[in-house]
């Protein structure tokens, strides 16, 4: 059954886009991940033009961040203090991103900067993935223990600095605020919430305890795929609800589905599984941006 | 567009007012639907053109979509990695064109008339903006028709026009799912020994209608209230979903 899709433009099948927003809500129930970075290479092969993917998927993003946070609010794992600090550069990061995301498209680059970005992320997370899956399944076969984590120290001279209690720590602003930044124009630039960055970081640069961190990366992840959302339904009008509620409607479903396969396997067999489809979509990416392709010339959609 | 249609309505008038011409009856078309509704299951349309000729002749059909500035980019290699460096914008681009004919048009239609009528996609002259060389441009113009074709906007293959008892005529005009909104024209060209005796155009209004339409002017129109309300769904879905899938 075809669906036309407003603002998109284009007509596709209703229970392609259900079983991907299905698929996508599977995998990130499973592995515990947003899936934009899944989603948005996939609505791009499957005809959606590259613009109208990273806006829908932001406003997608909104509504699987708040179906998530709940349950992490409810547990007391949400650190609003520093969630706040990452959303005001997050604000401001993503509002930049969206200001380089009509420029670029005004240049004709949008589509090349949206694929390169996904090579390098893909293939860097792809990467990490399969070396931390690899590198457990061996410390378990050799019964080791687990690593112990230390606290970085060289930022701790940085000024402005606060005390966030839930995550027990004394540290600069500056420095989640950065890291909101940074995150905020990869989301607004690439569709995602970015918590597959977002979460690594906050462990290792800023050292938050493990457990508060995917809630206050939720949390904030909420706000920032908003402001996105909002931003690119006011300046570029790429925001297709009809597309957005469809992949959410299959993602809901997905995701419990998902979590119930994930919680039945190991979890690093997980990870190196994930990292192999990482690796296989940034390929893809790849591929196609340095074969030849079929016609040098293409039409330019204004949006 | 209006001075395509101008012309082609003063051809038509022209060639039914002179003396000895053909009559006023010689040539009636019309089409099945004035209006394409572009609604939520639209995957496509086949709109069906028919008419009457008085005496037996050729028919040629000109379906041309509005037209429009249209931007074309090419592609070169970057350090291993395809990107578009080079761009033309062509003016008055028609954004749909579809020929049918009642038989080849090299055999029915002098090739004087071909090119005066812009007939087939070899006959279209979109101007390029800048100023290029002849056979640059040439290229570029192949490049923005090979384009159109491949979206299905420019038919590849002229359709057929099928007579029956040598007055009546009919074909369909194909609009795929892409096709983009605006008033278009069908016109219909009666030939006699390879020249051009009778014309007729028709509008063809293509648009969206009902939620898509209303979706489409929301979001262009009052995208401020368009960007919160798209926001606002979103929270409200995953709340919904939380309250759906809570395992508490």
């Amino acid at each position: 059954m075809q669906i036309y899709l407003p603002i998109a433009e284009v007509s596709l099948d209703v229970f392609l886009l259900f079983g991907l927003g299905g698929l996508i809500g599977f995998l990130s129930g499973m592995f515990g991940v947003g899936g934009g970075f899944l989603m948005t290479p996939l609505l791009i092969f499957i005809g959606v033009p590259p613009a109208i993917a990273v806006a829908t998927q932001a406003n997608h993003v909104v509504a699987s961040s708040v179906s998530g946070v709940f349950a992490h609010w409810r547990r007391g794992n949400v650190d609003f203090r520093m969630g706040a600090v990452l959303l005001a550069g997050g604000f401001v990061g993503s509002t930049l991103g969206v200001t380089i995301f009509s420029l670029l498209q005004g240049l004709g680059q949008i589509d090349l900067v949206i694929n390169l970005s996904y090579v390098v992320l893909l293939s860097v997370i792809g990467t990490l993935m399969m070396l931390e899956g690899v590198r457990s399944v061996m410390r378990r076969r050799r019964k080791g223990g687990p690593r112990r984590l230390h606290e970085h120290s060289w930022a701790h001279g940085w000024p402005l600095k606060m005390r966030f209690r839930r995550s027990r720590l004394y540290i600069s602003a500056l420095l989640p605020f950065l890291l909101g930044f940074c995150v905020g124009i990869i989301s607004a630039i690439m569709g995602v919430g970015g918590g597959f960055i977002l979460v690594p970081l906050m462990i290792y640069l800023l050292g938050m305890p493990t457990s508060v961190v995917v809630g206050t990366s939720l949390f904030q992840i909420i706000f920032v795929s908003a402001n996105v959302t909002f931003l690119q339904a006011t300046q570029n009008q790429t925001v297709d609800i009809v597309l957005a509620l469809l992949l959410v409607a299959g993602g809901v479903i997905g995701a419990q589905f998902g979590s119930r396969a994930g919680a039945k396997m190991p979890g690093d067999v997980l990870r190196i599984m994930l990292g192999v489809l990482v690796f296989v979509l940034g390929g893809k990416l790849l591929y196609d941006l340095v074969a030849t392709p079929p016609d040098l010339y293409s039409i330019w959609v204004q949006q | 567009m209006i001075r395509r249609a101008a012309a082609a309505l003063i051809l038509a008038a022209a060639l039914l007012w002179a003396p000895g011409a053909a009559r006023a009856a010689d040539l009636v078309a019309d089409l099945s639907d004035h209006l394409v509704a572009i609604t939520t299951g639209f995957a496509g349309i086949d709109v069906l053109l028919y008419g009457a000729v008085g005496e037996p002749g050729d028919i040629i059909v000109v379906v041309r979509g509005p037209e429009r500035r249209t931007t074309l980019r090419r592609k070169s290699q970057v350090a291993g990695i395809w990107m578009n460096t080079n761009s033309m914008a062509f003016e008055r681009v028609p954004v749909y064109y579809a020929v049918a004919s009642s038989g080849p048009l090299s055999e029915i239609a002098a090739a004087g008339e071909l090119s005066r009528l812009q007939i087939g996609v070899e006959n279209l002259r979109p101007s390029p903006l800048s100023i290029a060389s002849a056979n640059i441009v040439a290229d570029w113009r192949a490049a923005l028709i090979r384009n159109k074709q491949r979206a299905g906007l420019y038919v590849r293959r002229v359709g057929s026009v099928s007579f029956l008892a040598d007055t009546l005529f009919r074909t369909k005009i194909h609009f795929p799912a892409n096709v983009p909104t605006g008033i278009y024209l069908a016109e219909v060209y009666l030939l006699r020994n390879g020249l051009v005796v009778g014309a007729q155009t028709t509008p063809l209004n293509i648009r969206k209608a009902g939620t898509e339409a209303d979706l489409y002017d929301f979001a262009h129109e009052q995208s401020g209230l368009y960007g919160l309300v798209a926001v606002f769904l979103a929270l409200m879905a995953g709340w919904l979903a939380h309250l759906a899938f809570r395992r508490d």
